[in-house]
């Protein structure tokens, strides 16, 4: 198994206890995702819709790369991978 | 009878061996190829001269015609006021080796009677020389740059967090005219971030109060007020003219008519968007010439329902943060109008305010967008539901 390091968008960090950060053991994003929805209810629903689709104003990367180029859910995740969690922000005022 | 002087001997002596042309002629040179030159001072050229012209003041001519002409054999035709100074000029050019250097008779005077196309080139004042003088000094601004800055016109969407720092920043740096889009008045509760407006103006347009604020510190910009809501009908018609949009929106209603739009007229998108301690920053220009990056949408291709987007509630912010993240949308704005350095053209900064951490995730074009994919027809702008519009107060 990986050691991973998943970043928690500000948004999401009432799911997680206020973290910035979770390390956890993953090979893939998809189980990134699924250990996630395992332990912290209400996140994955912000993240991924009912079929674990990602969600259309979210993007997932590892190591600075975004999934949607790198094989989608089976990106694998070597020991040390940053997955960040970015959702779109519309702040500005 | 007299005897001629020795300049009018000298004259005769130049004019049997120059060329002498009517100014149309030299347009029509001009227009086949040959370098025109005009000899004449700076404060001279400054009140006008033909479009087009190397202005090589007489005094550096020799000094600096072999790098604005290169090819000895490319036909040169010079000219100054009123046609004497450019025959002294063009024999000294034909000594330098140039083979066919003709003079304008009667020289600029001459050219503009006789109603030939004439531009006032732009040059900085001894003011503006003050001014930007810490521009000047490096060699990637410049005079060139300033005046690129000068003539630039940018558009701030949202006159707030974001736009206070950017407004602020543009207007000091020489930005030559800022647009402002501002629906609101100014709230007590913005003045904790929104820096361009002060105590006194609470209640007062905020587009109104940023442009005394941005005239207050630089006066010679120009700043076009446009209070209005942004939205389908009227984002064409704002935006077409602007040179680079900076995003300094508050919800996603807005920015994806900033993105749509900006896609369709190939304008630069400079994005920054602010969540309590966290920013987002980059810049989307699908039309970029160096490299294909993405617009906001193959991103983001559809917001957040209402339900699933951060609670009003929840959308404070740090007063600090649209600090930072407004100034490095305007150092990008700044990049953009200069054509220097790298734009974040496919890369999102991610700027974290606690554990001070800042990523570089990387963006891609998406080869199906609806929006910006090769060859797409503009499917039209969408309405979304504002909601959030003002943290804390609902829409
Ligand atoms: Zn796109």
């Amino acid at each position: 198994m990986s050691k991973v390091t998943v970043r928690i968008p500000t948004a999401l960090r009432s799911f997680v206890g206020g973290a910035d950060e979770i390390g956890l053991e993953a090979e893939t994003v998809g189980r990134v995702i699924s250990v996630l929805a395992d332990r912290h209810r209400g996140l994955i629903e912000r993240v991924c819709d009912a079929e674990g689709r990602v969600r259309p104003f979210v993007n997932l990367f590892v190591d600075g790369k975004n999934i949607k180029t790198s094989g989608g859910l089976d990106t694998p995740l070597a020991d040390g991978a940053v997955v960040s969690i970015v959702p779109a922000v519309a702040g500005g005022r | 009878m007299s005897e001629p002087s020795a300049k009018d001997r000298r004259l005769a002596e130049l004019r049997a061996r120059i060329p002498e042309i009517e100014p149309a002629e030299a347009l029509k040179l001009q227009s086949a190829g040959a370098a025109l030159i005009d000899v004449r001072e700076a404060d001279e050229i400054a009140q006008g001269s033909p479009p087009g012209a190397l202005r090589l003041g007489r005094g550096f001519l020799e000094l600096r015609v072999e790098e604005a002409v290169p090819d000895k054999n490319r036909t040169v035709v010079v000219t100054c006021a009123g046609g004497v100074r450019s025959l002294f000029a063009a024999e000294s050019l034909a000594s330098l080796g140039y083979r066919d250097v003709r003079s304008i008779r009667g020289g600029f005077n001459k050219w503009k009677n006789g109603g030939l196309p004439v531009e006032v080139p732009r040059t900085l004042t001894a003011q503006e020389r003050e001014r930007y003088g810490r521009h000047l000094l490096m060699p990637e601004v410049g005079e060139k740059g300033q005046l690129r800055l000068l003539d630039a016109r940018v558009l701030l969407v949202g006159a707030g967090g974001l736009g206070s720092p950017v407004a602020l920043y543009l207007a000091a740096a020489g930005v030559g005219t800022i647009g402002l889009i501002d629906f609101d008045v100014v709230d007590r509760s913005n003045l904790q971030r929104q820096i361009v407006h002060t105590d006194d103006r609470v209640g007062t347009p905020k587009v109104e109060s940023a442009r005394k604020t941005l005239l207050g510190l630089n006066p010679a910009i120009k700043v076009v007020a446009h209070e209005t809501r942004l939205d389908s009908t009227n984002v064409e018609s704002i935006f077409d003219g602007y040179h680079v949009v900076v995003d300094g929106s508050d919800n996603f209603a807005t920015r994806y008519l900033v993105n749509d739009a900006c896609v369709k007229l190939r304008i630069p998108n400079v994005h920054g968007s602010i969540f309590r301690f966290e920013g987002q920053v980059s810049v989307f220009w699908p039309a970029y010439a160096k490299r294909r990056g993405p617009c906001y949408r193959c991103v983001y291709p559809e917001p957040p329902p209402p339900e699933l987007a951060p609670s009003c509630a929840e959308a404070g912010v740090l007063g600090v943060l649209p600090g930072v993240i407004g100034l490095l949308e305007a150092v990008e704005t700044v990049k953009v109008i200069l054509g220097i350095g790298d734009p974040l053209v496919g890369r999102l900064l991610h700027y974290d305010a606690l554990p001070a951490r800042i990523s570089e995730l990387t963006l891609d074009a998406d080869p199906e967008c609806r929006y910006c994919r090769e060859g797409a027809v503009f499917p039209g702008y969408v309405d979304y539901d504002v909601f959030c519009s003002s943290a804390g107060q609902g829409p």
